[in-house]
């Protein structure tokens, strides 16, 4: 947990962390700006532009038209020119009306330009649910875009990486899908739990891309998450830790690029993989997590779970919507049925 | 602006040719020297060159799925070019792209294969001069079949309402493939669109290359003076099916014929006769041409074919290092590691 080892930091929500970083690089470099629906005089439905637009202005925070079709490809086009757009999506979930600027263009004009075309452009939105938003303002869609080959897709778990992540993702030629959960930001509105709010140093820091951070060290079993979950397998492991089941915690911090060798590597000590996702069960990260371990590991496995939204469009009501959401005790009960 | 019309007729009439090499007598889509789909734009010259003449390189251009003629105005490498579509390593693309998806950097040029894709690019491109201060302008040309889409409207909207210097030229060959424009669309004329975003709508309603040199050389000065965005249709003619191959069924043979008639280039060669142009330099500019035309595609078909292993690369300008960013080609070790 390397946030730790900073001795000169503020405790900072995650998205003052994002904030933080998006200011410095503007300031730095010219060439970043921001646009989306509601950035500016709002600052961000869920805070991720908060304060920018009065150190910034109008004409590098910008507010722009509900029409993510023509911002979205209007990103990847300035992108192209050399620019450095930080571009928001205001909820994962509305992909749908722009997805052909996003994997059509976005992510594979470098590829099918042969390299001679790069897209520094990142693509940052709101993901998840536990707010009882329902079916189309709820999703975490991490599969979805992990799956499309040319983007780089990063989801932060708190403050620390938060900043480092942003930092990187904003100097990095390649697009990248910078996926923060709502439930994390430290939103006045919508408390956070435990967890995501960090020590963060003033200076400017980048988190490298594909190396997942072991949030707790155990011998007994392998509980890969990221985002949110990453805040209930913690949870989870201490209530286990009491019954003496001693759980090893990885938040994978992003997805593309994976960093398949940690969870090898602790899946080899512990023989036994949990993977927990607030997306869909069915195609996602949890089968790709346990189809990388079986390809590299299979030997040293003996007990894989899975605990994600079950296949069903996420429902309103909180008994509902609590069902489907994996809890603390779902993913404890996964890590106690592997140690049988 | 003749040279670039008739080194685009002359290259698509070549193509045509070396397409359906292997594809003849039944056709098949997957063999001969060319790969895949082959969109041909010949009858639509006179848009491409009329409205790139008044462009400098460092303008941004962006093209549909019928892309040569604009890139042929644009300045677009042809040797590259050809060997793209070609599907050779040294084509612009490496291969890996082919005739729908052409990038050539040094002159700010790409294309892209679905309708109406290559606007909000453009209104991107004309944001970016916008914000650097610069004089660039961008032009997205798109076919009258993409006026109904949603990207193309709500472009128009965001180059209008951010005042950006784009151009958006729609080239109407009255069909969508198989439907004739007036099935589809509730608008004769395309550049009435233009009202409804409060933008300048111009039609030059002939395959003129005169009329689009100075429809677009208005437009152009608009964008580059800091006056914001116009909206043009040119009326062209599809000389040729959708694709390659395309039989043509639901077409009459009035309306092929009609646009073999309205040729924009001997109307191109009429005019430039009247202002004093001699047959000789005509040909001496059409010879020139087909002469650039046939050496780009011998070129191109001397282009070694890409090495397999290539398709791993340049998914990303900066690969991740020290991950496997490949599973798919890395070798299982199975479980007895």
């Amino acid at each position: 947990m390397s946030q730790e080892t900073h001795a000169e930091e503020r405790e900072l929500t995650m998205s003052r962390a994002m904030v933080g970083a998006i200011a410095h690089e503007m300031r730095e470099d010219d060439e970043v700006f921001v646009m989306g629906e509601d950035i500016a005089d709002y600052g961000g439905i869920f805070d991720s532009t908060e304060g920018l637009l009065e150190e910034f202005g109008h004409d590098r925070i910008m507010d722009v038209p509900i029409s993510e079709t023509s911002f979205i490809g209007a990103g990847v086009g300035a992108a192209q020119a050399g620019m450095r757009p930080i571009v928001e999506l205001m909820f994962a979930d509305f992909f749908g009306v722009a997805m052909d600027q996003i994997y059509n263009n976005m992510a594979k004009n470098t590829y099918m330009s042969g390299g001679s075309v790069s897209v520094p452009m990142v693509l940052m939105t709101a993901v998840g649910g536990t707010y009882n938003d329902a079916a189309q303002h709820s999703q975490t869609l991490y599969g979805t875009f992990a799956h499309l080959p040319g983007m780089k897709v990063v989801v932060p778990s708190n403050a620390y990486d938060a900043k480092g992540l942003m930092h990187n993702a904003i100097r990095d030629d390649d697009p990248v899908v910078y996926m923060f959960h709502k439930r994390l930001m430290g939103l006045g509105w919508m408390p956070a739990p435990e967890g995501p709010k960090t020590g963060v140093p003033d200076e400017p820091y980048a988190i490298p891309f594909g190396e997942a951070d072991v949030k707790r060290e155990g011998e007994d079993a392998t509980v890969v998450t990221l985002g949110l979950h990453v805040h209930r397998a913690l949870e989870a492991a201490e209530e286990l830790a009491a019954e003496g089941i001693d759980a090893e915690v990885i938040d994978l911090r992003t997805l593309v690029p994976l960093d398949t060798d940690a969870v090898i590597e602790s899946v080899r000590k512990t023989g036994r993989l949990v993977v927990v996702d607030e997306d869909y069960r069915s195609f996602g990260v949890t089968g790709e997590i346990v189809a990388r371990t079986t390809e590299e590991a299979l030997g040293d496995l003996h007990a894989v779970r899975r605990v994600a939204m079950p296949d069903v469009p996420i429902p309103y009501a909180r008994p509902l919507e609590n069902e489907v959401n994996p809890g603390v005790e779902d993913v404890a009960d996964a890590v106690r049925s592997v140690q049988e | 602006m003749y040279e670039d019309m008739v080194t685009a007729r002359r290259y698509e009439e070549r193509l045509q040719e070396e397409y359906l090499e292997g594809k003849q007598p039944a056709f098949d889509i997957s063999a001969g020297p060319i790969p895949g789909e082959l969109h041909l734009a010949a009858g639509h010259e006179a848009s491409g060159a009329g409205v790139c003449i008044h462009l400098r390189d460092d303008d941004t251009v962006t093209a549909p799925h019928r892309p040569h003629h604009v890139a042929i105005a644009k300045g677009v490498d042809l040797k590259r070019m050809t060997a793209e579509i070609f599907g050779r390593e040294t084509g612009l693309g490496k291969g890996k792209g082919g005739h729908m998806h052409l990038f050539d950097p040094d002159v700010n040029f790409a294309c892209s294969g679905i309708i109406a894709q290559g606007v909000p690019p453009a209104v991107g491109a004309g944001l970016a001069a916008k914000k650097r201060n610069t004089d660039d302008v961008a032009v997205a040309f798109l076919g009258e079949g993409a006026i109904d889409q949603g990207g193309f409207l709500e472009s128009l909207n965001l180059a209008s309402v951010q005042d950006l210097p784009v151009v958006f030229v729609i080239e109407d060959n009255d069909w969508a493939i198989s439907m004739p424009k007036d099935r589809v669309t509730d608008v004769e004329d395309g550049s009435k669109r233009a009202g409804g975003f409060d933008l300048p709508g111009v039609r030059v309603d002939y395959d003129d290359a005169v009329a689009v040199y100075e429809a677009a050389g208005e437009a152009v000065e608009r964008a580059r003076n800091g006056n914001g965005p116009t909206l043009i249709e040119v009326q062209v003619h599809r000389r040729m099916g959708h694709f390659m191959g395309d039989p043509q069924a639901y077409r009459s043979e009035e309306d092929v014929e009609r646009a073999e008639q309205l040729d924009p280039i001997p109307k191109l060669e009429d005019d430039l006769r009247k202002h004093g142009v001699d047959d000789e330099t005509i040909d001496e500019i059409r010879d020139r041409a087909h002469e650039r035309v046939e050496e780009a595609i011998e070129w191109a078909k001397d282009q070694p074919e890409p090495d397999p292993e290539d398709a791993h690369e340049d998914v990303f300008t900066n690969p991740p290092a020290g991950v496997a960013e490949h599973p798919g080609t890395t070798e299982s070790t199975g479980g007895d590691d």
